[in-house]
């Protein structure tokens, strides 16, 4: 059994030096390695070899955010999330890094319509097409690019680094593009019913 | 490549549930942990964690990451002293 603490004392203790805060330390590093490896051993993308990195790194992280700590939550989850969240990005940048942007989001047929005006795929769908026809032409490229390789499951952080931007700036631009398609399909005349199970 | 019709429903999915305001990732960090206990506890959604409901259902990677947490805190809850 690991220790836990009041959060006061975490916070007391992890933002001092001292012998209590080694102790503490180690105790939180103990119960990051047994969250972590319980979460994370059932996935494909995991080795055991990349635990004591991830713990590492999210100690690191946790020490330099201990000011952010709100007293929500108790501390230990507030930490483990965030050693989730540098735990699963790693694995994402990964996962993602030879994978090509620009490949990924090529000859979707969401290219801008066509100089007649007329859309670039016939789906049967009304929905479908205005769905087409507002990406092509409302969006600008870097949303459209954003939009598409999210649906395509690339993560953020990839995205974000083969656009020279961030994590935060693509969510911006994903939510900006979504935010113009929701709305140019309820001018079109689209209800959040018609959405609902529009594909078979 | 064309999408395919299961990424075109997630497309017409994400919009569906699109806001005018949302948080974005780092803000969900900050929440999660509180939004995670009140699950486990079956508590329900205090108004002001709605924003951390709604990015959850939107973002895939915050989701994966939640669901992962709730895994790691069921297994803390038996060494924790």
């Amino acid at each position: 059994m690991v220790r836990d603490r009041e959060n006061e004392q975490w916070v007391e203790v992890l933002g001092a030096e001292g012998p209590l805060h080694d102790t503490a330390l180690s105790d939180l590093r103990e119960l990051l390695l047994v969250g972590l490896k319980a979460a994370l051993q059932s996935r494909s993308d995991f080795v055991d070899s990349l635990l004591d990195d991830f713990v590492q790194d999210s100690l690191m992280r946790i020490l330099r955010s201990l000011a952010q700590f709100q007293n929500r939550s108790r501390f230990v989850t507030w930490a483990t999330a965030i050693a989730v969240r540098v735990a699963l990005t790693e694995l994402r940048k990964r996962r993602w890094r030879d994978v090509s942007l620009e490949s990924l989001v090529a000859d979707t047929g969401f290219e801008p319509v066509s100089a007649a005006g007329t859309t670039l795929h016939t789906t049967g769908s009304p929905l479908i097409e205005a769905m087409y026809r507002i990406i092509g032409s409302d969006l600008t490229e870097k949303q459209r690019t954003v939009l598409l390789a999210e649906i395509r499951g690339m993560a953020q952080v990839e995205i974000a680094r083969q656009m020279g931007s961030s994590p935060n700036a693509v969510y911006k631009l994903s939510h900006d593009a979504r935010r113009r398609l929701k709305l140019a399909l309820e001018k079109a005349g689209f209800t959040a019913q018609d959405i609902v199970a529009t594909v078979h | 490549m064309p999408l395919a019709p299961h990424e075109i429903q997630k497309m017409l999915d994400v919009v569906r549930a699109t806001e005018t305001v949302e948080i974005d990732c780092d803000a969900c960090l900050l929440h999660v942990a509180e939004f995670a206990e009140l699950h486990l506890l079956g508590r329900p959604v205090p108004e002001a964690l709605k924003v951390v409901e709604q990015h959850l259902l939107i973002c895939d990677e915050c989701r994966e990451e939640y669901e992962i947490l709730g895994q790691a805190l069921l297994e803390l809850a038996k060494v924790r002293q």
